[in-house]
């Protein structure tokens, strides 16, 4: 027995001589410095993932979106690689339906998960394009960053926001997106239907009216299908001025975390949520 | 045991049923036999394995079809089958002939559209679908003076098309699978060059309660469903076809039976009364005894199956050379004043449907609950402007107190009692799955426990003692996978 032992052991003692595989010590102790979450929001595939691609040079550490910018700084120093410069990303909402202002059509009895009562005849909301705001996006946050307000839609705290993407994916009225933290024009609505349609069905949609088009410097911004639509890549030339002629608020400019709407976009004073559409 | 009790139940109810007319079966026809096959086929019922017996509530299996006048504004969804939208040929302003194409198909997976009425395109815009999407339709204002002559045909002569060209001209029809899966006909006929096909199950069975659509149409026309088998089996190669028809529905076999060709190529069986019978997978099970392989076609075992439905407007309106225009609905339910079987122009909104059949008399705006389909498997709509496409197999209405009787108002925690795993006619295990969809593990639902091969029967959240809504939850999550797969 303790031949076949030794035999054994200096087989294994063999296997691992000739077997090892030689890895950078550099990889764990960057992947001690990362968060964890495995959330993908770097667009590896988790944090190990990310850690072989810092230390091979193919990402920069500033990527993490959900380590503090000094452990990042600490990745960087650690490796003597540059910490490489990305915008903060966070998700946005294109929907301002809550139920003060968005007709429902149906009630609709069920799961409360938003992507169960969509598989229901879209959820029952007058607006085929809006949120059902059942709280699938709540629920899938992993950082706390979305809680639901009182007119039943979502918030994103943009300082917990890590732009991880698992909202975006969950939603089933694919309502958000990961946006540069310098996009502040935003378009918070998705209504394709008709203008009076539109803004029959709720009281903050897009009409296509095109006042923003008009009035925002020429190429920023286009009408399609009954919708504003921005384009980013002319980001810069974005003035607060493209909302102010709004009649519905349906554009809105995003700063420090306060949503402006236009001043000619009509007052809101509805708190509680409106009765069934007939 | 329990899987034992019921089918004594359903002996019992057999018993009560009129005894199948003497025609049913070949052979002698002594009135011994006769009595003799009876009580055999008692006992040895063609039938799959597991599955739910819910109440048939089949009270419109006896009304006539009858059609529908015109609604004044009908919208047609360029999409109403699987697949590639088609592309319109018209446009605003244009006047349209009855039987006119309006869309052409855009590729292989996808069919033509034809106007339902005589009048003039409104527009071409979103409009409210059964998804709850908006999607892109042709609007037409029907003329009053609309008749239900067809005025737009191309006939041919069938029996001197090849295989080939009766598939282009089921294409040219626009038909899709009636039985709801609105599934291109050509596509379903279509068989790959290294493929032989042995068998072409015709799906009479109707297995959804309410429906009695396929049922009238057996009887109201069995020489279009034999004609429309023959260019099925010509299409596919098939040399023989089974028609599968549930043992409740005897005045269906009889009026069948006097028409089924004489050469014994189309033969009729009748199978056991269980839900869901008419999935294609459990009747190929029922008539065949052949199974097809999970994540499979039937092609894969030599079998296509069609609906009842789909082979009898093959039957009319290829030779006619006719496009669809028309589908026979069920229109039932407990908020339903004048039920019935009807033909109805695609394109009509439910409200027109709703309005003919007497529901909305009196308070225009009454709560409905409105489902498309049959009550296990339908869909509930939320905008009585969606237009009766070519997928709706049935209208079932019901009213605030039924809705309020049947609803689930409290969801218990599993129990893990097993009904639903002796239910399931896949075999799969939905309680798990269900709680896997808890936990939102959808890829381990995909992966590991077959989440595909459920195909919605409904089965699982029937029998569920806890009143779990296991279907939606499963719809939830391949809702999902597919965004993610996107």
């Amino acid at each position: 027995m303790a031949t076949l032992g030794g035999v054994l052991a200096w087989f294994l003692a063999l296997a691992s001589r000739r077997l090892q595989v030689f890895e950078d010590p550099r990889i764990e102790a960057v992947e001690d410095c990362l968060p964890h979450s495995n959330c993908g929001a770097c667009g590896t595939a988790g944090c190990r993932n990310f850690a072989e691609k810092v230390v091979s040079g193919d990402i920069v550490p500033a990527k993490c979106s959900v380590n503090p910018p000094e452990m990042n700084a600490y990745i960087a120093t650690m490796l003597g690689v540059a910490m490489g410069e990305v915008e903060k990303q966070v998700a946005r909402l294109a929907c301002a339906g809550g139920h003060h202002v968005a007709h429902m059509r149906a009630r609709y009895e069920g799961l409360k998960h938003c992507r169960a009562a969509a598989t229901v005849s879209g959820g029952g909301k007058d607006c085929a394009w809006g949120c059902l705001g059942l709280g699938d996006c709540e629920t899938v946050c992993e950082f706390g960053a979305i809680h639901m307000n009182g007119f039943g839609l979502p918030v994103v705290d943009t300082a917990l926001c890590t732009a991880c993407g698992d909202c975006v994916a969950v939603c089933p009225k694919s309502l958000f997106s990961l946006q540069p933290i310098s996009h502040k024009l935003w378009m918070a609505c998705k209504s394709q239907a008709e203008g009076d349609i539109a803004e029959a069905q709720c009281a903050v949609a897009c009409n296509a009216c095109g006042k923003c088009v008009a009035d925002s410097p020429p190429g920023l911004m286009h009408m399609n299908r009954n919708l504003a639509v921005i384009d980013y890549t002319r980001n810069a030339e974005a003035t607060v001025k493209s909302i102010e002629r709004c009649p519905t608020g349906a554009i809105v400019w995003l700063e420090n975390d306060q949503t402006t709407r236009g001043v000619a976009a009509k007052k809101i004073v509805r708190i509680t949520a409106l009765p069934l559409a007939a | 045991m329990v899987m034992e009790i019921r089918p004594i139940m359903e002996r019992s109810r057999a018993l009560e049923a009129p005894p199948p007319p003497s025609s049913w079966r070949e052979g002698p026809s002594s009135k011994s036999l006769e009595l003799y096959s009876y009580i055999v086929s008692l006992f040895r019922r063609k039938s799959f394995a597991r599955g739910v017996h819910p109440d048939t509530h089949k009270s419109t299996a006896g009304k006539p079809i009858r059609r529908l006048p015109y609604a004044p504004r009908i919208s047609l969804p360029l999409a109403q089958h699987i697949g590639k939208p088609a592309v319109p040929l018209v446009r605003p302003g244009e006047e349209v002939v009855r039987g006119q194409p309006i869309a052409r198909a855009d590729g292989f997976l996808s069919v033509p559209l034809h106007s339902p009425v005589t009048g003039r395109v409104e527009a071409i815009r979103l409009h409210p679908s059964a998804s709850g999407a908006w999607v892109e339709s042709i609007i037409i204002h029907a003329y009053a003076s609309s008749t239900q002559e067809v005025l737009w045909r191309e006939p041919r002569d069938m029996d001197s098309l090849g295989p080939e060209e009766i598939l282009a001209a089921v294409k040219d029809c626009g038909m899709v699978g009636l039985g709801g899966a609105a599934f291109p006909s050509h596509v379903k006929l279509s068989i790959p060059p290294e493929r032989r096909i042995h068998t072409l199950v015709v799906n009479g069975c109707e297995c959804e309660p309410y429906l009695t659509c396929d049922h009238r149409t057996m009887i109201e026309h069995p020489a279009d469903l034999m004609r429309g088998i023959g260019y099925a089996m010509r299409a596919v190669g098939a040399r023989r076809a089974i028609i599968g028809v549930e043992d409740n529905k005897p005045d269906a076999v009889a009026a069948l039976t006097p028409f089924l060709p004489t050469d014994g190529r189309v033969s009729m069986e009748m199978v056991q009364t269980k839900y869901p019978q008419g999935a294609e997978k459990m009747l190929i099970k029922s008539l065949l005894n052949l199974e097809v392989p999970a994540g499979g076609l039937p092609l894969d075992i030599g079998v296509v199956v069609n609906n009842v439905g789909t082979l009898t407007l093959l039957g009319r309106l290829l030779p006619a050379g006719e496009g669809l225009t028309e589908r026979v609905v069920t229109v039932t339910g407990p908020a339903v004043k004048r039920p019935g079987n009807f033909w109805v122009p695609l394109g009509t909104p439910i409200r027109h449907v709703l309005q003919c059949s007497g529901v909305l008399d009196g308070d225009p705006h009454p709560e409905l609950e409105v489902v498309l389909g049959g009550s296990m498997m339908g869909q509930a709509i939320t905008s009585l402007d969606t237009p009766v496409t070519k997928g709706v197999t049935g209208i079932l209405v019901y009213d605030r107190e039924s809705v309020m009787r049947e609803t689930v108002t409290k969801v218990y925690p599993c129990i893990k009692c097993g009904e639903c795993v002796q239910a399931c006619p896949m075999g799969l295990n939905p309680a798990l799955l269900g709680m896997l969809a808890a936990k939102r593990d959808y890829d381990s639902m995909s992966v590991d426990y077959h989440l595909a091969d459920c195909f919605e029967c409904g089965c699982c959240t029937w029998v569920c003692p806890s009143g779990i809504p296991l279907v939606q939850q499963f719809r939830a999550a391949k809702g999902l996978l597919r965004a993610r797969a996107a």
